[in-house]
């Protein structure tokens, strides 16, 4: 909402030494909050003068163009006296009108610098402005079609036009809360400054209107409940070609709407004046009574906006004998419209309830200025003034004449009152706020308020449809009293116990992959069937089952991702793109599974929902796991002057797998396994029991072309929580013995396709007692060991726990633990 | 003691003269201080020490002399050996000394070789940032509660008295999630879990929730679709606003440094009366100067969220008894929150995933 400052003060006494900033500061610390502040003078350097235009020349180019070659008469102004010659391309003057001229030397909002300057073939020394040039509302001034013309008497030649245009005059925009309608108004704007400097306030809408009578425009209500207040005025012989005067144009356009007719600019004008929409309808176009009811399915109106609008049963309207006239409170129909041939004018100032302009305006997209008001709540005790007011000012400016009938439909619902106990404001603020200031804080809003004992009760001004509780009066009471004097108070602490595990475990397991060289990464988590064609899932994958949104941003995306691997793989080819070539990342995040038929009920709001309320939002509520992904390409450790670097590979996602589970306390069971997106022989499945918690590996090389990044680059992914519920929170304390280790190591061949941890397992209990670990350190396979074949050296370590190995005693538990694995694997060992 | 042994003349046998002894310790000695490493040292002492050499051939001799002579051979042989052995000894030290200080310069390295061989990695500053602030209130004695980014409609707005007509729905740019009979959405705040943690559980209710939300906004440097917000609730008997400004007092100190506190401005949220806006000092003009402050704008002030008093009707809904506790709550973005205070301008560098923006903030924020 945009106020221009001297409006404001047209209805209260500020004092002439509140300056703008002043205004505007203690009025967002009443809660209309300054969004911006513009002075149009201060965005011009002068001179910028009244100039009388004493010549033109019309001087056709060849461009087809024709522009004047004037003479302007300056007065003083240039410092000689003498015309200004001046080139202007507009041709909405003539000779004698009062112009703004620009002198050289003044310099324009954008930085626009004046100077006399030759075009042409004249000198021209200056500039005659519009409104646009000026940075002043479009439309202000009459100059919809060229410059400014000023009124005759708006000043002489040579006088200061930053005072004439009225440009020192600031319009501050206020950004106004949903619980706030009243302050989408002059009227409002101006009662809280009223309120903040504790000076009288001229109610605009105070005024005498005529009683209801028999003899206004015929209305018929068929829905009280959608429009409780009809009140139909109207006047006849108004002069739709009068121009709208300066100073309304000035308005409306520092409020930021444009000056388009003086009927439509008289309706806009009581609307940011008073805060009632108004519509008004060309008499000689309406069919009968004007009747307000609810659109029957199917039902279409063509609204001014010239679009065709289907409407719903729902949505309420205005009506005559042809049909659909007008969307009520939104916007009216193009059948009636006020147009330059309209001289005898209906007007409507009504009532309509919130809720259903609001879901109108949500069906049918179309926000207007009506809409905005009444969907927040407008006054209902104005229609009566807010007619009377615009039959006023259609007499005064359009010459009509106001008829006698006064059509009033309906009345105000009674003010609403509400109780509360006379501490509550200091009981909720802090604050030290007395009953008394209470009282008076409520009655500076509006409020008619008595007091018994303790409790008070406060009949709600009509303008605010928003105080319906006893908080809310506390609210107004606090802001009023100030927010800046609540005092700042620690509440007492309570004995927290700390950060929850889960969280502690989420740290520890970033810790350890930044520690590692893995950096964490957020992705969005929209996916599309792009991404499960490009992660080569199969039709019946279970990651396919996805919950949709119905309006995504994206419509190829429209998705809730079941894997973090579509985000985290883009973001793998964003670096590849930006020449990171060595990407080493992880995310965590939520994916979400749906259950099947998720249903949520809207409950009550009254109470606490029952149990069974409770359970059905729970159990429709997706399942939205946390889950860890990791992705890789590049190398793992660089090449240096130490030497050759190390390219990362599938054991690097399941090593940091490992490494994860490992500082949680986990022990995970690493098996091969064949998943999309992995390489069909380079994928494994870490499970811990007989729970799956992912997959690690090696990237198909379709996905890795798909993601734009290089081949053998590799990814893991793994169900967070399901790995934090296993984490070991209390590690039992080891044993070690200190007697000498027995070192023996050991080589086995055994056929390619053997796992080398069965065998590792084999060895570790065909070792016995002694045993204190088993070392992979060696693969190989070549012509020695035999095709189909590999050699695995292991280093196994014994140890008693309470003496001395005796000699041969590591030798034979080693031959048990080949014995065994030639037993169970058919390992034969490497002479 | 027995007398001169007149008959043997030690002369005769001509190694254990002591002109020939002596000549051999000269020879000996000599030859120790010309053995410029340890290598000819060794040979030295092999030549003049070692079992073959003049000396110890010598010292042999001596058994065969008569027993009055052997003293005085032996006396004299002995002292011969023990001045090459000690010269031995001496060169020996000044030898590996002088090895060892050349080994040690031979083996200088260039130390400004770089040493980054593993990556460096980082979490991200989000992640960061929200612990940080975790930390913050737990550091208080409040505890932390998360809930589910789809979530239920009721929980989103309806239990925050915000039904389906009410205008500030609209503010909020839901993603809602097909069917619209689910009646789920994306949270378009963490407001929901505020309703979660009073329908779980009893008050006194002290927690602070951080988390990812979402709004139907496309990406630009000061927009996301994904965005993350941290939420604080109190419920407790008597608990006010003031309570309400201490609580994001302290906040405000604890991440921004001392002197940098709140203000309120009126404002209105549906789930809160009063509401407010929270504005913070600008923790780098502190006010002072503010007109060429790049981080204010010229404002002194920083909006930094939305907080007040929880709704009465809220705690109905959420089956806490108005008549006995009240309560507060507030709101901030975690992703502004961390652009402000380290003058990230670009939103998108967030959630991009280039490593390059993560990188420099390490391991805590």
């Amino acid at each position: 909402m945009k106020a221009p400052v001297s409006w404001i003060r047209e209805y209260v006494d500020l004092p002439e030494a509140v300056s703008t900033d002043e205004l505007a500061a203690k009025l967002t610390m009443l809660g209309l909050k300054l969004e911006a502040l513009e002075t149009p003078a201060d965005a011009i350097t002068g001179p910028l003068v009244v100039g009388r235009v004493l010549s033109i020349e019309k001087e056709p180019q060849k461009n087809g163009k024709v522009i004047n070659w004037c003479t302007v008469d300056v007065a003083d102004a240039n410092g000689t006296g003498e015309p200004q010659g001046i080139i202007c391309g507009a041709h909405n003057f003539v000779e004698g009108d009062l112009v703004v001229v620009c002198l050289p030397g003044a310099v324009l909002p954008g930085n626009f610098e004046i100077s006399a300057r030759k075009t042409y073939g004249h000198i021209s020394a200056g500039m005659i402005c519009s409104a646009a040039e000026l940075g002043l509302g479009e439309g202000a001034f009459n100059s919809h079609d060229g410059i400014i013309v000023l009124p005759a008497d708006a000043g002489a030649p040579g006088d200061d036009a930053f005072d004439v245009l009225d440009m020192h005059d600031s319009v501050i925009e206020f950004e106004i809360n949903p619980d706030r309608a009243y302050a989408l108004s002059l009227r409002g704007i101006a009662r809280e400054a009223a309120t903040g400097f504790d000076v009288p306030f001229r109610d605009p809408a105070d005024r005498d209107v005529p009683a209801a009578n028999g003899d206004g425009p015929p209305v018929v209500v068929d829905d009280a409940e959608g429009c409780p207040v009809f009140v139909a005025r109207s006047v006849t012989g108004f002069d739709a070609s009068a121009p709208t005067p300066e100073w309304m144009a000035q308005r409306l356009a520092g409020a930021g709407m444009r000056p388009i007719s003086l009927a439509v600019d008289i309706t806009n004008y009581v609307m940011l004046e008073l805060g009632q929409p108004i519509h008004g309808y060309d008499r000689a176009k309406l069919a009968g009574a004007i009747r307000v009811r609810r659109a029957t399915e199917g039902e279409q109106l063509t609204t001014l906006d010239g679009q065709l609008r289907k409407l719903s049963a729902e949505d309420l309207l205005i009506t005559d004998d042809s049909g659909p006239i007008g969307i009520a409170g939104t916007m009216g129909g193009q059948t009636t419209e006020l147009s330059e041939s309209t001289s005898d004018v209906v007007i409507e100032a009504a009532h309509f309830d919130a809720v259903s302009i609001f879901r109108t305006e949500r069906r049918h997209k179309l926000p207007s200025e009506a809409s905005k008001r009444f969907e927040r709540g407008v006054d209902p005790e104005l229609p009566a003034a807010a007619a009377d007011r615009v039959v006023e000012l259609m007499v005064e400016l359009g010459g009509a004449t106001a008829d006698d009938g006064v059509t009033v439909v309906g009345e105000a619902p009674p003010r609403r009152s509400v109780t509360a106990a006379t501490d509550l404001p200091a009981r909720v603020t802090g604050m030290e706020i007395s009953a008394e200031t209470t009282v008076a804080n409520l009655e500076k809003v509006g409020c008619d308020v008595t007091v018994n004992g303790d409790t008070l009760a406060a009949t709600v001004p009509s303008w605010r449809p928003d105080m319906s509780d006893p908080f809310d009066l506390v609210e107004e009471v606090a802001r009023i009293v100030g927010y800046d004097k609540v005092p700042s108070v620690l509440p007492p602490a309570p004995s927290g116990r700390g950060l929850p595990l889960a969280q502690k475990l989420r740290r520890r397991v970033g810790l350890v992959l930044a520690g590692a060289g893995w950096t964490e990464t957020i992705n969005y988590p929209f996916v599309g069937d792009v991404d499960w064609a490009n992660l080569g899932l199969a039709d019946d994958d279970e990651r396919r089952r996805t919950i949709r949104m119905a309006n995504p941003l994206n419509a190829e995306e429209p998705q809730l991702a079941t894997t973090l691997l579509p985000g985290l793989l883009r973001s793998l080819g964003l670096n590849v793109g930006r020449g990171n070539a060595d990407a080493s990342l992880f995310e965590t995040g939520l994916v979400f599974l749906p259950k099947g038929d998720e249903k949520a009920p809207i409950l009550g709001v009254d109470r606490r929902p029952t149990d069974e309320e409770w359970a059905a939002i729970e159990k429709a509520v997706p399942h939205q796991p946390q889950h860890l992904a990791l992705a890789l390409t590049g190398q793992r450790e660089r090449e240096g002057w130490w030497g050759e670097g190390r390219q990362g590979s599938w054991a690097d996602a399941i090593g940091a797998v490992r490494d994860v589970a490992g500082a949680l306390g986990i022990e995970i069971e690493v098996r091969a396994a064949s998943v999309a997106p992995w390489h069909p022989g380079r994928c494994a499945e870490i499970r811990v029991g007989e729970t799956v918690l992912g997959h690690a590996g090696e990237l198909h090389p379709k996905v890795c072309k798909a993601y734009g990044v290089p081949a053998r680059s590799a990814a893991a992914e793994v169900d967070l929580d399901a790995l934090l519920g296993l984490a070991q929170v209390t590690t039992p304390s080891p044993s070690f013995g200190s007697y000498p280790v027995a070192k023996e190591d050991v080589a086995l061949v055994v056929d390619a396709s053997v796992p080398s941890a069965d065998v590792a397992a084999a060895l570790h209990e065909g070792a016995g007692d002694l045993i204190e670990s088993v070392r992979l350190f060696d693969v190989f396979t070549g012509e020695q060991v035999g095709p189909g074949k590999k050699s695995l050296a292991f280093a196994l370590r014994f140890r008693a726990p309470d003496r001395t190995l005796k000699e041969g005693e590591a030798g034979a538990a080693r031959d048990a633990a080949v014995a065994l694995a030639g037993e169970r694997m058919g390992a034969v060992q490497r002479a | 003691m027995s007398g001169p042994n007149t008959d043997y003349d030690p002369v005769e046998v001509t190694p254990l003269r002591a002109d020939e002894v002596e000549a051999q310790v000269e020879a000996a000695l000599a030859a120790v201080a010309g053995a410029a490493d340890l290598e000819a040292l060794k040979q030295v002492r092999l030549e003049h020490a070692g079992d073959r050499s003049p000396l110890a051939l010598a010292n042999r001799e001596i058994g065969a002399l008569p027993p009055q002579a052997r003293k005085e051979a032996g006396a004299r042989v002995g002292k011969a050996r023990g001045m090459v052995n000690k010269a031995l000894g001496e060169r020996l030290a000044v030898l590996e000394a002088e090895h060892e200080e050349r080994m040690l310069v031979e083996e200088t390295v260039d130390v400004t070789l770089p040493t980054d061989r593993t990556l460096s990695g980082a979490r991200h500053p989000i992640t960061m940032m929200s612990e940080r602030i975790a930390d913050v209130f737990v550091a208080m004695g409040w505890e932390v509660a998360e809930g589910p980014q789809v979530e239920a409609e009721w929980l989103n707005f309806d239990a925050l008295n915000m039904g389906a007509d009410h205008p500030a729905r609209t503010m909020q740019d839901t993603f809602w999630l097909e069917p619209a009979e689910a009646a789920l959405v994306l949270r378009t705040h963490t407001s929901p879990v505020q309703a979660r943690t009073m329908l779980t559980r009893e008050p006194p209710i002290y927690v602070v929730c951080p988390g990812r939300v979402y709004r139907t906004d496309e990406i630009d440097a000061t927009h996301s679709p994904v965005f993350h917000q941290v939420e604080g609730l109190v419920i407790d008997e008597g608990i006010t606003m003031a309570h309400l400004k201490g609580s994001l007092d302290h906040f405000a100190t604890a991440m921004f440094g001392e002197g940098i506190t709140t203000r309120f401005r009126p404002s209105y949220f549906p789930f809160t009366e009063p509401s407010a806006e929270v504005d913070l000092i600008c923790f780098v003009c502190r006010g002072i100067d503010a007109d060429s402050c790049r981080t204010c704008r010229g404002e002194g002030w920083i909006e930094w969220g939305g907080c007040g008093v929880v709704n009465p009707r809220v705690l109905t809904a959420c089956g806490v008894d108005p008549e006995k506790y009240t309560g507060f709550a507030f709101g901030m973005g975690i992703d502004r929150t961390m652009m402000f205070r380290h003058g990230v301008e670009d939103m998108r560098d967030i959630f991009e995933g280039d490593i390059r923006f993560a990188q420099p903030f390490g391991i805590e924020i």
